[in-house]
């Protein structure tokens, strides 16, 4: 309002914008976002997240610490899907040391990676229809995260936090039971997205609330950085599991769900799909690893030796009680590994100096510049859109703030 | 896969001959070093010539040398979704050195050199809203420089009598314990306690 004619407004047009915070303990900010928000009436005309609430300083504690002792920071990342994000850590020290994992390994790995992709798609569709106004959606998903937090329970021993995949290949080997479990899981788990879909996808609130909002173009994904679903939501078949494919993507047999519209319905109806995608995966899997027994570890310098051999072999125990103290040695390189995290590319830049510990670990996280446009996509809506939008960018502050 | 990335090299270079001082390709990776000067110009290029489409900006994150001249790297990555490839940059930085901001070609980013403002101290040259992202606001300090200690300078309680947070110097109980268990037969350089006394 600085122009030469403001003294010709009345005082009615003399209206200031109106500044309000959205959190940081807003139920719909998932987790501890800040946003300043300029309104006009009821139209956003500026967004700011302010985000740093859960910085951590991860990167530099990681300096710090060996390679492997460095591996459950990334369950703490994005704590909705932890194992997508040891994945990278993993693929990136295997990249560099020339590590190849066994057959089994990578299986397992595809089964867990799959299974997270699930988890974070339960609980971003969930909790998306519940900050658009929808309650039951919440309660039959987290029912089965629950049962799907088991699974990562009988695996590895903790329901979060597990630290499971190791460089080299995984801890241990899964029980039968538990294969043949999930197997059954597998059978049960479509007639709760039949049900989640019966009740969201042709509800009228639901529509009205997401179609048409926040809409995403093609030059928006490349002005932003944008990857996952928020580019397969604008219709193009983008997806690291096909197009640079890592561990054993390239021979099973799954669909890329893409979008048409770009608008946070079609990111709905996409993460909606991935899921059925990846109860194929997962039953291809599983198909696998009934037929292909095997070891878990690419046995050598950077994995522990078997745990009989440890107690009578005395090179094993010697190797046993440097590799859990000492820690493995990484060639001095640089390298950059990404996987595709439920939430889009998720990347660690790694700069080894040969040393025990990383000198330069960087954690890319699909979240920061997701979010980073925040600003960009809800300009112009209303602020009840601003929660929905913030629901389909997917975002989760433990990888954003690191 | 190596190949093709040996031809984008050539490309590069032939392309823009001033921008890339070297480049190397090693563990299926393409890194370009390039001077911070040309850095604009050159990731316009890979943006927009037709070999390279390198549209979409992955990462900016820099790494700490201090011991060298140029104590800075500042690490470029870049993805293209038509071509299906990477590239990285490298960009050598000293210390009293301020980098061209590439907001305006990738507006991601923005929040990528804020970061590297907040964490390592370096400036960005026209970037439109350089402030701290990830630390505490009034923060002072580059948290992820060498020399930066892990436990950091001050901490934060909430004091009772003053009813508000308040910020004091950290004071630890125990000295902050880094366990190095690097082999003295390998690479440890450093005297262990109680070791300096052998020789006296």
């Amino acid at each position: 309002m600085d122009t030469q004619f403001d003294d010709a407004l009345t005082g009615e047009q003399k209206i200031r914008n109106f500044n309000i915070n959205f959190g940081p303990q807003h139920p719909a900010a998932h987790g501890v976002l800040r946003l300043v928000l300029e309104l006009d009436g009821e139209i956003v005309e500026r967004c700011d997240p302010h985000i740093g609430l859960l910085h951590r300083g991860t990167e530099k504690l990681m300096e710090s610490r060996t390679y492997l002792q460095n591996l459950p920071y990334f369950d703490r990342l994005d704590y909705v899907a932890p194992m997508n994000q040891e994945h990278a850590w993993c693929l990136a020290i295997e990249k560099l040391t020339g590590t190849v994992v066994p057959r089994r390994a990578s299986l397992i790995r595809v089964l867990f990676s799959e299974i997270g992709r699930i988890l974070n798609h339960l609980m971003n569709v969930t909790t998306q229809a519940m900050d658009v106004g929808a309650l039951t959606p919440p309660l039959w998903g987290f029912t089965a995260r629950e049962e799907l937090m088991v699974f990562y329970e009988r695996a590895s021993g903790a329901r979060l936090h597990a630290a499971y995949f190791r460089p080299g290949g995984v801890h241990q080997d899964l029980p039968p039971k538990l294969i043949d479990d999930i197997d059954t899981w597998c059978e049960t788990f479509p007639t709760l997205l039949d049900n989640i879909e019966g009740l969201l996808n042709e509800n009228r609130i639901f529509k009205q609330r997401n179609a048409d909002i926040g809409v995403v173009t093609e030059k928006d994904i490349l002005d932003w950085g944008f990857s996952g679903v928020m580019v397969r939501g604008s219709g193009f078949a983008w997806d690291l599991r096909r197009s640079q494919p890592y561990e054993c993507y390239s021979e099973l047999d799954f669909q890329i769900p893409v979008g048409k519209n770009g608008d946070c319905y079609d990111r709905y109806l996409c993460r909606m799909a991935e899921m059925r995608e990846s109860l194929k995966i997962i039953k291809q899997v599983i198909a696998k690893l009934r037929v292909e027994p095997g070891d878990v570890l690419a046995r050598g310098k950077i994995t522990p030796p078997p745990r009989g051999e440890m107690k009578t072999s005395m090179e094993a125990l010697i190797h046993h009680f440097k590799l859990y103290t000492e820690g493995f040695h990484v060639p001095e390189g640089e390298i950059y590994a990404a996987v595709e995290a439920p939430k889009g590319e998720f990347g660690v830049y790694l700069v080894a100096d040969g040393t025990n510990k990383p000198y330069r670990a960087k954690i890319r996280a699909p979240g920061f510049l997701h979010l980073q446009a925040m600003d960009h996509i809800s300009k112009g809506h209303q602020l009840a859109d601003v929660a929905a939008i913030i629901g389909t960018l997917d975002i989760v502050f433990g990888e954003i703030d690191r | 896969m190596s190949d093709a990335l040996k031809e984008l090299a050539a490309h590069i270079e032939q392309r823009q001959p001033q921008a890339v001082l070297s480049a190397r390709i090693s563990h299926g990776e393409l890194t370009l070093e390039v001077a911070a000067a040309h850095l604009v110009a050159l990731t316009e290029f890979l943006k927009t010539d037709g070999t390279c489409r390198f549209s979409s900006l992955v990462d900016i994150t820099a790494i700490d040398h201090p011991e060298r001249p140029a104590r800075f790297v500042m690490v470029y990555h870049f993805l293209s979704m038509y071509q299906n490839h990477r590239i990285r940059l490298r960009v050598n930085l000293r210390e009293d050195e301020m980098m061209p901001s590439i907001s305006r070609v990738h507006p991601s980013a923005n929040w990528f050199e804020r970061e590297v403002f907040d964490m390592f101290g370096i400036l960005f040259t026209g970037h439109p809203d350089l402030r701290r992202i990830l630390t505490d606001y009034g923060f002072r300090g580059h948290p992820l420089r060498k020399d930066f200690p892990t436990t950091g300078y001050t901490e934060v309680r909430y004091d009772e009598a003053q009813k508000r947070v308040v910020y004091e110097p950290v004071s630890l109980v125990q000295e902050y314990r880094q366990f190095d268990f690097l082999s003295p037969w390998e690479g440890a350089t450093y005297i262990l306690p109680g070791d300096d006394k052998a020789k006296a």
